[in-house]
């Protein structure tokens, strides 16, 4: 009942549910950016300050340590390495899924139901265990250590998500569209490219991105399938025991800068995406 | 070209990419983990099952699966309300708490690192406050009780925004009436969230339950970047066998056990969180 | 010259018979209406003539070329859609002549078109608008002017008018029969609405459970129904119907009223009548009136005769009270009769 009654009586009764409620919404911001800002911070100090104590609460603005990250043997490979498998991985999945997510909004045809059910399964599975097979797979057909293999398996994470995603994108666009285009003219082809790809362009380029994040991000596979040519999260993961603190803070301040910039450009589409893509 | 089969052409790229990729590799795995190079046997989960690290990562796994995802699912579900609440300031609060979907477990692990370690964050606000008056090893097999704190922390911070968006969209697909009929029957803002919005939301809940178990299952990165070897898990246990010990059937038995508990914990939330035919929005 | 023929038009989704058999022949310049409840079947034949859906059988032809297996691009038709389909992405000028533009005609070509139809649906000044800065009305202006522009053979509409209000409605209405009218080219316009297919139609098709029961011209559709669902569809308020029992010679006994008839060997027939038709009088049949309804230009009186639901729409000076008893003539040369075995008319 308080809750009713903060809500619904007039504006004074209501001054401390309000306070209230903007200090949670406060609270809960500072808990996501604050650990964020602790990184930046050492991210931004000498490799003396991040090992020394009590740490500053302000950055120091050195670059040291991040001279210390992009000197240091093999990162910038990794980066390499990194930006190469994830664009594959944005670029096979999407080629591959939105195709299928194509079909599933505009076609009924039997067996779309199994084939959803395939889909849908492997969210159901702990896919980066798939590398462990693949492993040996990849040695036979000298896939193994190359960006293009290690990326068939980003793919094979992202893809569900392309599908999904490119399915509740492709069932906003309404197909009187299509149909209109195709009484003024166009083939299916045409119609495609001259109504449906253009108004569907920034959509496909956020779920791009959300295939490019989930590969960027993706350390267990990396690890497991990467030796010489190791992706910036296989590369930390394999010097955690041995790389010094400074070399560590820069590298997960490298992995997350992109991810502050991917989530900003598609943040209109992230609840567009995951609202229909659920059911 | 014929609309007949037209719909095949385009899903078979993903078909076929997903019965290369994806089942093939299960039928690997599952070879790998009952062979012994030729013939069939279960010698590969009675080594592991048997090592003395496997009850303890398994109890680790379980557990923090256990501790993280009811705070998660409580924490995105009180996140969801508030949001759908805000009149002004909504995106900007929004894009801050997704942040995190971005940001991966390794990555997060190191943020939580800068906090816990030794010359970190937690200690010098500790040592400002008078609290202490030099750094204490937190991440030590001393206090194996901070370092599951700490990674159930970084596994709450980084995770709980996938639930949120989930959440968010979901509450987004019910319909406004559904409220104001509720509040003109007298319901309060807590009855409402009880009994429309909770039970609207199960097609939603469902499925930000399953994948976040199932994430749950597979941690692994953030436990490296902070307990290390301190706190041993499924995930890294198969990793160690892979890597480590280049045993890669024991590994492929390690995979299909996370893969059989992962199975059956979907299967339980699809039963309890079922939505009776007809019921949905 | 388009004269649409459709040759056995039968289509199915599964089990569902949704198209039996359609024949009919559109003539060239025809405005022809398909009317009917949603899901008689008749935007499944526009769509089929369009070429937006496959026959399960039959054949279309238009201009005397067979068009069912082609594309609806090389049909030589236009259409226009219930909810506008305006491509949002490009502006009304490119909207209109996107269909020219297909076509490949040079630039100035494409100008002179879209600016003559645009003109002739007065959007002339919105051509560098988007959809979204536009009103329904306008979009449906839009709409119309993208099927015209392509100076088709055929112009085909699936309820275009639906999705505006009421008054908008009208005003679209006459303004559309008036350009089609003027291009000359053969219409088919698919409609639940009776007042929109009267108002309009050269000749309306009466779809019910995805046959045509009768094509006739409005008037003929009116007085003439030829089968009771035609008669009970038509008319607001509907034809009313009273069972009737032979009296021999000719002679129908209906609510106890002797009255002459088609000279059929039936065990008994339905009469009909519609209400602007009955005339207090004299002798006539016996009405109990139960509700009351003054609208205006006249009075609509629901009655009880002979236990069943009877409508008299009377003269709005006259006065009648909830349980009064009236005497009410119907008037002979617009009285229907219907065998309730076939359900079709009988003369």
């Amino acid at each position: 009942m308080t809750d009713a009654v903060a809500s619904d009586l007039g504006a004074d009764t209501r001054k401390p549910a309000r306070f209230l409620y903007i200090s949670a919404v406060v609270l809960l911001c500072a808990w996501v950016i604050v650990p964020i800002y602790f990184l930046l911070i050492n991210t931004l100090s000498s490799p003396e300050t991040v090992t020394s104590f009590p740490k500053p609460f302000i950055p120091e603005f050195d670059l040291g340590s991040l001279t210390f990250f992009a000197g240091f043997a093999g990162i910038l490979t990794a980066l390499k390495n990194s930006v190469v498998v994830a664009g594959l991985t944005m670029i096979m999945s999407i080629a591959i899924g939105a195709p299928a997510g194509y079909a599933l909004s505009r076609f009924d045809f039997p067996g779309k139901g199994l084939f959803r059910l395939l889909i849908l399964l492997t969210r159901a599975f702990p896919l980066p265990l798939l590398a462990l097979p693949l492993a040996v797979l990849f040695i036979r057909t000298g896939l193994d250590d190359t960006a293009f293999g290690l990326a068939l398996v980003h793919t094979t994470l992202a893809i569900p998500f392309a599908v999904l995603i490119t399915f509740s994108l492709f069932s906003g666009i309404p197909i009187e569209l299509e149909e209109a285009a195709w009484t003024l003219g166009c083939t299916r082809l045409t119609a495609f490219t001259k109504v449906v790809l253009p108004l569907i362009l920034p959509g496909i380029t956020a779920s791009a991105i959300f295939a490019f994040v989930i590969s960027w991000n993706e350390v267990f596979a990396a690890a497991v399938l990467t030796i010489e040519n190791r992706t910036l999260t296989a590369f930390l993961l394999q010097n955690l025991d041995t790389s010094p603190l400074h070399l560590k803070f820069a590298g997960g301040f490298i992995l997350v800068v992109p991810a502050l910039i991917f989530i900003f450009a598609v943040r209109k589409y992230l609840f567009a995406m995951w609202g229909i893509a659920n059911r | 070209m014929n609309a007949g089969i037209l719909p095949y052409v385009l899903i078979l790229p993903v078909t076929l990419f997903l019965c290369v990729f994806f089942l093939y590799p299960f039928v690997l795995v599952a070879q790998q983990a009952f062979s012994d190079g030729s013939n069939f046997t279960l010698e590969n989960f009675r080594e592991i099952t048997s090592h003395w690290k496997f009850p303890i990562s398994l109890k680790n796994t379980l557990l923090l699966a256990a501790a993280v995802v009811p705070v998660q699912l409580a924490l995105a579900l009180l996140m969801a309300t508030m949001v759908t609440r805000m009149q002004k300031g909504r995106d900007i609060v929004l894009y801050i708490w997704t942040i995190p979907l971005g940001i991966s477990d390794l990555a997060a692990g190191i943020i939580w690192l800068a906090i816990f370690d030794q010359s970190g964050f937690l200690n010098s606000m500790m040592s400002g406050m008078g609290l202490i008056d030099k750094p204490l090893n937190l991440l030590s097999y001393q206090n194996p009780g901070i370092v599951f704190l700490a990674i159930a922390l970084a596994e709450i911070w980084r995770a709980t925004a996938i639930m949120l968006v989930i959440l968010v969209a979901g509450i987004g697909l019910i319909p406004k009436e559904y409220y104001e009929a509720a509040e003109v029957f007298g319901a309060s803002p807590w009855k409402r969230f009880l009994r429309i919005t909770l039970p609207l939301l199960r097609p939603s809940l469902q499925t930000a339950l399953v994948l976040r178990v199932i994430l749950a299952f597979e941690i692994f990165a953030v436990v490296a970047a902070l307990g290390g070897t301190l706190f041993p898990v499924l995930m890294g246990e198969t990793y160690s066998y892979q890597f480590d010990l280049l045993n890669n059937r024991a590994a492929a038995a390690m995979a299909l056990i996370i893969l059989a508990i992962s199975i059956g914990f979907t299967l339980i939330i699809l039963r309890v969180l079922r939505v009776p035919k007809g019921a949905s929005i | 010259m388009a004269e649409i023929q459709i040759k056995n038009v039968a289509k199915s989704f599964g089990a569902y018979q949704a198209l039996h058999d359609i024949n009919l022949t559109i003539a060239d310049q025809e405005f022809m209406v398909l009317l009917g409840a949603s899901g008689c079947g008749k935007s499944t034949l526009l769509r089929i003539i369009a070429g937006l859906e496959t026959a399960t059988a039959g054949e279309v032809w238009i201009g005397g070329r067979r068009i069912d297996h082609l594309s609806p691009k090389d049909r030589g038709i236009a259409m226009v859609f219930q909810n506008y389909a305006v491509f949002p992405h490009l502006t009304v000028f490119e909207n209109i002549g996107f269909g020219l533009r297909m076509q490949k005609l040079p630039n100035d070509e494409v100008t002179r078109r879209v600016e003559r139809v645009a003109t002739l649906m007065h959007i002339e000044q919105l051509l560098k608008r988007y959809s979204g800065e536009l009103s329904g009305g306008q979009r449906q202006r839009v709409a119309v002017a993208r099927a015209l522009a392509m100076e088709p053979d055929v112009i085909l509409m699936d309820e275009p008018l639906s999705n505006l209000d009421a008054l908008l409605r009208m005003e679209m209405r006459a303004e559309l029969k008036g350009v089609l009218a003027e291009s000359k080219t053969t219409a088919i316009y698919v409609t639940h609405d009776q007042v929109e297919a009267m108002s309009m139609a050269d000749r309306i098709s009466v779809m019910h459970q995805g046959r045509i029961v009768q094509a006739a011209s409005p008037i003929e559709v009116y007085r003439n129904p030829s089968a009771e669902f035609v008669a009970s569809f038509i008319g607001n308020p509907p034809m009313n119907f009273l069972k009737a029992t032979p009296a021999g010679d000719g002679k129908w006994s209906v609510a106890g009223q002797v009255m002459d008839g088609p000279r059929a060997d039936r065990p008994h027939l339905q009469f009909a009548i519609r209400p602007e038709d009955i005339q207090p009088a004299e002798q006539g049949l016996t009405a109990t009136a139960k509700v009351v309804e003054p609208l205006g230009a006249h009075l609509l009186v629901t009655c009880e005769v002979d236990g069943s639901l009877f409508r008299a729409v009377l003269d709005s000076d006259m006065v009648v009270r909830p349980g009064e008893t009236l005497t009410l003539a119907p008037q002979a040369d617009r009285v229907r009769w219907f065998d309730p075995e076939t359900t079709k008319a009988v003369a």
